[in-house]
């Protein structure tokens, strides 16, 4: 199969995980989407490290996971923490700072 | 060992001469300054874990301090060594580079970090909790606020002393992120620099669901940028087969031919170039605060402690504007018509977002916020010149701007009420009659923000504008000096509210600070005068160190 067709694929997760930003409430259903946009860009590491014959982009996306779990590490606790105070993980709910 | 060796091979074979991988060759004296800091917060994490409760504040504040000050005299080593400019290169396999703008952007980043450790260790401006005296960061950042573990925290005394080693691991990812010489070490350093940052806005003491707030906001925008950033790092290795910004530059200059008919449709494909780089640059952006990716910033400047906005407005502001410079100069040069009209608009929107609505302001951190915004317009004016007098500008317009901004924030702390600091400004008014001192001082620093004569803003201001005119940007100075004028109107006119207006019977108080948070100040108000005075050695060193590594 030509591998042009991952990269398709890794520009439609990436859409799917900006589109889920944008429009989900819950903050971990965001944050899901986060992640799903970094896989996104893994998909899209790999397909160009095979097109191009070269190892880099495999590396880089080991990188890319370990970084996303320590963005999860940070951001599940920072959640969480505002879950505990608030009851609630609605990005709507969490409008005391504004203009 | 070579007994077992030899019984193995009895029965095995490999089935090709094992290839050797050379080791990479790093040097580690020329990176010396990042890993001095990593080291020391690796240390501070130990001095959580293994120092009882009562040493630690000391043994953090002590060991963050030595750390920043070795490795900013680590920073002018190299840079007398002349790796600023005859000796510059790419350490460490080409990660990283050590050259005039990196080294000048990381000595600013320590030497601003180490002012910022003395307002985060200030221990006298909230009243002691039972006896204890407590700093600005909540006694337990895990206990839900007002909730029974949170009274049991403050009422042992507890402090948050991980905040060191959480603004040594950001200064540690600051500092490789303005030298990061390939597109992966830019994500690393990115990432590192600024996941201690998200957990440090969640700290603060008073107000603890607005710092949460903060947090939450600034870790799901940050990550919805940075992940944005990746996909650009992926799109220009596909344009380029490479991530590091030599290897890019020379495709996108076409200086490399394409040696394989196969690859034709991904490498050297103009369209994987033009995206990718609009989707680093839109998260470098994020990260330095340029409409329309502002946003994030009132919100977090507002929630964050406040010793932790003026960290993070100084600091990161230099990391950013460092990280985007190179990746204009270095990266992208070929692609200058392109993107020389984005970054134009981008300019004009930011200075004129950030001046306009700073006016409707009336929350002094929010106003400070809206200001910094402004003041990534100017910048990315000297930015858009192209010219080596527009990499200087900026050296020396970051360092000027980031100890004018560390200094405002201090102030920032300094007014209280019952409710921690007062900082919506009708509290502010008559601050001049009741602590001359505390408001002259956060006068120089609006009207260093302003841009007055004798001032390091004037200094910064001019020579950005100047470098932009040059480059060939003269309709925006004009955009720029009409901001400017927009900007000085609310600036003075926090001025005039401090000295000119009757005092309120029930206002905040001014509190007294210990040494540390008023040798913060002090050094701001001197560094602010003495660019403003004599700015021209800074100028020359900024000139000296304007040349990238390629």
């Amino acid at each position: 199969m030509n591998p042009v067709n991952y990269l398709y694929l890794a520009a439609l997760l990436f859409t799917i995980g900006a589109a889920g930003v944008l429009i989900r409430r819950n903050a971990i259903v965001i944050f899901m989407c986060v992640e799903l946009m970094l896989n996104a860009c893994n998909l899209a590491f790999v397909t160009f490290s095979r097109l191009h014959g070269n190892l880099d982009g495999q590396i880089i996306a080991f990188f890319t996971m370990v970084v996303a779990a320590a963005e999860v590490v940070v951001g599940l606790a920072i959640i969480v923490t505002i879950f505990r105070s608030r009851h609630s993980a609605s990005v709507d709910d969490a409008g005391l700072l504004k203009l | 060992m070579s007994h077992a060796a030899s019984v193995h091979s009895l029965w095995t074979m490999s089935a090709a001469a094992p290839q050797k991988i050379p080791a990479p060759h790093i040097e580690y004296a020329q990176l010396s300054p990042t890993l001095i800091v990593l080291g020391a917060a690796v240390l501070g994490i130990l001095v959580e874990a293994f120092l009882p409760r009562r040493v630690r504040y000391h043994a953090q504040l002590l060991l963050s301090c030595i750390a920043l000050a070795a490795a900013f005299a680590a920073v002018v080593a190299l840079a007398a060594g002349g790796y600023a400019t005859g000796k510059a290169h790419a350490a460490a396999m080409g990660a990283v580079a050590v050259d005039g703008p990196a080294l000048f952007l990381q000595g600013t980043i320590l030497l601003v970090s180490l002012v910022a450790v003395f307002t985060f260790a200030e221990r006298r401006l909230d009243p002691a909790a039972h006896g204890r005296p407590v700093d600005s960061f909540a006694a337990q950042g895990a206990a839900v606020p007002g909730g029974k573990a949170e009274q049991a925290a403050v009422k042992a005394g507890f402090t948050t002393t991980e905040v060191f080693p959480l603004v040594l691991f950001a200064v540690g990812g600051m500092l490789v992120f303005p030298a990061a010489d390939d597109l992966l070490t830019l994500f690393v350093a990115l990432e590192v620099f600024s996941l201690p940052l998200y957990v440090l806005c969640a700290l603060a003491r008073r107000k603890r669901l607005l710092s949460q707030e903060s947090a939450v906001k600034y870790f799901l925008l940050g990550a919805f940028s940075s992940a944005f950033l990746l996909f650009g790092v992926a799109l220009l290795y596909g344009y380029a087969g490479t991530v590091t910004y030599s290897g890019i530059a020379d495709v996108v200059n076409g200086s490399v031919r394409m040696l394989d008919p196969a690859l034709a449709a991904t490498t050297g494909n103009d369209a994987l170039l033009l995206i990718g780089g609009a989707l680093v640059l839109m998260g470098l952006l994020f990260k330095v605060g340029a409409v329309p990716f502002h946003m994030w910033t009132p919100d977090v400047y507002q929630g964050a402690p406040t010793p932790v906005t003026g960290f993070m407005a100084a600091a990161t502001k230099v990391a950013g504007f460092g990280a985007l410079l190179r990746l204009l100069y270095v990266v992208l040069p070929g692609l200058r018509w392109d993107w020389r009209p984005v970054m134009w608009g981008v300019a004009i929107i930011t200075m004129l977002v950030g001046a306009i609505v700073a006016v409707t302001q009336t929350d002094v951190k929010r106003l400070l916020a809206y200001s910094s915004i402004a003041h990534a317009g100017f910048i990315l004016a000297g930015v858009i010149a192209t010219t080596p007098d527009g990499v200087s500008s900026v050296l020396f317009y970051l360092g000027a701007y980031s100890f004018v901004t560390l200094g405002a924030f201090s102030v920032v702390t300094l007014v209280r009420d019952a409710g921690g600091e007062a900082t919506h400004l009708s509290k502010w008014a008559g601050l001049g009659r009741r602590s001359p001192l505390v408001a002259a001082t956060f006068a120089v620093f609006l009207l260093a923000f302003a841009g007055i004569p004798l001032t390091s803003g004037f200094a910064g201001k001019f020579a950005v504008f100047k470098a932009a005119a040059q480059g060939g940007a003269g309709a925006l100075v004009v955009v720029g000096v009409v901001s400017s004028a927009i900007a000085a109107f609310f600036y003075i006119r926090v001025i005039v509210l401090m000295f000119f207006s009757e005092p309120k019977a029930e206002g905040p108080t001014v509190a007294v600070p210990s040494p540390l948070t008023s040798t913060a100040i002090a050094i701001g108000v001197a560094v602010t005068l003495v660019l403003g005075v004599a700015p021209q050695y800074f100028l020359d060193l900024a000139g000296q160190a304007g040349v990238f590594v390629r």
